[in-house]
């Protein structure tokens, strides 16, 4: 061959971002995001409450009183580092598996609870939270963020869209429209793509000869990068400095996090057992993000199992009343859905609404 | 009062709504400065800026997509998709997202999006630019899907679509672009768009039709009323919602109708509508409710669609075939 390709050894400009490895040690000195310790705890304080959630939204959709769930174990540091990043009018396209982030953005538990439950009040995101309730289609947000981000910057708002997907996601086309028209525009954009090794069942390796994600990235003349997913320091701190280039003018970043969810794909049937081993589950827990952060903040002296016991007794009560919250939610009515669908329904709705008026009264 | 091609209309529309509001955005391939491939947006951006009237990457998922984001700034966008058959390339956007967004969310958003683009055969394109979609538009909950069928109907429908809070699919058919010229007000005006037209009155015939094929349906009508036989014609001007009352209400005058489509047969626009017809005025008919549409083919290489077109004499033979019945 006369030449060589440029995508030997380009794995090596993507090598991944850490700065708490497992033992909890900091190893990347430099790269310490300057957090308070009063951040730090709260950091930590909720990716335990969420390891809570996840645990109790497991039971309670066994229990069948969920319904539609996605666990989150094992992605905590993913999502919730990089969603501590934010501002509070930072602008989230979630995927379906990133109810987290809108929580801890603001949205009430008992309304995700109603996102489970299939009530449309759980995807009527509050005044103070710029979000769109979780994407169902993989990909589709992708481009919806860069037009949110052109949106914003030409507004002249110091702000960032911030979007999610997982490695399936990647392979989307709407992945790459969405990222391209981002970096044409310099669109203040992050886009997050949560490798968590499997998109339901077909690992990574078979969604592309690419070696990593994030170097997609460099197709589309941006910044990308490989980030320890488990690391919830390394993902804040990378992200935080994507949301600084953005509201500076300086474009979108496309990020990478290696990350494992522990559960299944969703509560509606997948076993994981058909396509992952247990010594890839207990290799990939071993990289825990609480864990490791636990080790860490009992180092610093920030935390101790007394808190952390606190926290989930917390979340546990919090999570109950909103639960109870969410059974006290009317029933939602068809006519009540007919009178979403426009600003001014048509006539064959208006109609359509009388029958369904008459219907729902017997 | 100035004369006006369908398209001049539509750039008249389109200025007249980028001075009104600021928040209008008018996107997509090549109508920045080329100003469309049809001249649909001639000098805009030249007069508004980059920032309200630009270019896009190649790709009509993003373009969409991006629409659907910029509503969320409180931007009204008007995004072209340059030829009607490159929205499958976007369906997803248009139909599962756009579509979607009032209903999704509660109303805590919503996609006050305007998507304009030619469509229509006769004028000999490649494949995928001429094909009739607007069948699959229509049975999406959540659009508007309006086509006009001449200058001043483009004109006031698009001024409509552009300030409605909700998704508007807007079909400009190519062979009436620049076919003939009518007198078009240089002031604003709007067209309800759940308000169909009634171009012709009649006594014997109710021929429903959009697009380019009310000039059909209005050529038959001239040619039979010579013939003794009275034709109404009635253009939807918008194909979802349909404007089911102004067709009964000629039906039952008539007791006769027929629909008129360049589409194909199968499902589509007009089969709702006879289906309407027959539901609500069964008595009053005296013939069933005949079509006029395309054969259920794959839209022809251009060398055939003269032939697999419809065209005013398809709607003659019809008119009598119903009178005869």
């Amino acid at each position: 061959m006369v030449f060589k390709s440029p995508v030997e050894g380009i794995e090596e400009k993507f090598e991944m971002i850490q700065i708490l490895n497992e033992d909890g040690k900091i190893v990347n000195e430099d790269a310490m995001p300057d957090l308070s310790d009063d951040d730090l705890v709260e950091l930590m304080r909720r990716m335990v409450y969420t390891r809570v959630l996840d645990q109790r939204s497991i039971a309670l959709n066994r229990q069948g009183r969920l319904g539609f769930y996605a666990p989150t174990a094992g992605q905590e540091a993913s999502q919730l580092g990089s969603q501590f990043a934010l501002e509070q009018d930072d602008f989230i396209l979630p995927g379906y598996r990133d109810v987290p982030q809108l929580i801890w953005q603001g949205l009430p538990l008992y309304q995700a609870f109603l996102f489970s439950r299939g009530h449309y009040h759980g995807n009527q995101m509050p005044e103070d939270v710029q979000a769109l309730s979780p994407q169902i289609i993989i990909g589709a947000q992708i481009t919806q963020a860069a037009g949110v981000a052109l949106g914003m910057k030409n507004r002249g708002k110091k702000n960032v869209a911030i979007t999610y997907t997982g490695d399936g996601g990647a392979s989307q086309g709407d992945f790459y429209e969405g990222v391209n028209f981002a970096g044409a525009y310099q669109a203040p954009a992050i886009f997050i793509v949560q490798n968590n090794r499997f998109a339901i069942s077909v690992p990574v390796e078979k969604q592309s000869a690419a070696k990593t994600i994030a170097q997609k990235s460099v197709a589309m003349g941006i910044p990308g990068f490989l980030v320890d997913g488990m690391d919830v320091l390394a993902v804040y701190k990378v992200v935080q400095e994507a949301r600084e280039r953005a509201v500076n003018g300086d474009g979108p970043t496309l990020i990478e996090t290696l990350t494992y969810r522990y559960g299944p794909h969703t509560m509606a049937g997948d076993d994981p057992t058909r396509y992952r081993t247990e010594d890839m589950d207990s290799e990939w827990e071993k990289k825990d993000p609480i864990v490791r952060f636990r080790k860490f903040l009992e180092e610093k002296g920030l935390w101790s199992e007394e808190k952390e016991n606190e926290v989930m007794e917390t979340a546990k009560e919090e999570i109950k009343a909103a639960i109870k919250k969410a059974d006290k939610q009317e029933k939602q009515s068809v006519t009540e859905l007919i009178s979403i669908m426009h600003e001014e329904l048509p006539a064959n709705l208006i109609e359509q609404m009388e029958e369904f008026k008459e219907k729902e009264s017997k | 009062m100035a004369e006006m091609t369908m398209i001049q209309a539509i750039t008249d529309a389109l200025r007249t709504e980028l001075k009104n509001d600021d928040n209008v955005l008018v996107f997509g391939e090549d109508v920045g400065q080329n100003g469309g491939v049809f001249r649909a947006t001639e000098g805009l951006q030249d007069e508004f800026g980059e920032e309200r009237v630009f270019d896009t990457p190649l790709a009509e998922s993003g373009i969409i997509g991006m629409a659907v984001g910029l509503s969320t700034q409180d931007y009204r966008p008007v995004p072209e998709i340059q030829f009607f058959g490159f929205v499958f390339e976007a369906m997803d956007a248009v139909v599962g997202q756009a579509a979607r967004m009032r209903y999704r969310s509660g109303g805590r958003w919503h996609a006050p999006i305007t998507i304009r683009s030619p469509f229509g055969g006769g004028v000999h394109t490649p494949e995928l630019h001429a094909d009739s979609l607007e069948g699959f538009m229509t049975q999406a909950p959540g659009l508007r899907v309006v086509i006009p069928s001449g200058p001043y109907d483009a004109k006031g429908l698009l001024i409509s679509s552009i300030r409605n809070n909700d998704p508007v699919i807007f079909l400009e058919h190519m062979k009436l672009y620049r076919s003939f010229r009518e007198e078009v007000p240089e002031e604003e005006y709007t067209i309800d768009l759940d308000k169909a037209n009634i171009v012709k009155e009649g006594t014997d015939m109710t021929l429903v039709a959009y697009g380019a094929m009310v000039h059909a349906s209005l050529k038959a009508a001239e040619e039979l009323e010579e013939e003794g036989i009275s034709c109404e014609v009635i253009d939807l001007r918008t194909v979802s919602p349909i404007d089911i009352d102004t067709i009964l209400e000629s039906v039952k005058k008539t007791n006769r109708a027929i629909v008129v489509q360049e589409a194909q047969r199968q499902a589509g626009v007009a089969a709702g509508i006879v289906a309407e017809i027959q539901e609500r005025a069964i008595l009053h008919l005296e013939s069933p409710v005949f079509r006029v549409t395309a054969p259920d083919t794959v839209y022809p290489f251009s060398q055939a669609e003269e032939v697999w077109l419809p065209n005013h004499q398809d709607v003659k033979e019809k008119v009598k075939e119903s009178m005869n019945f």
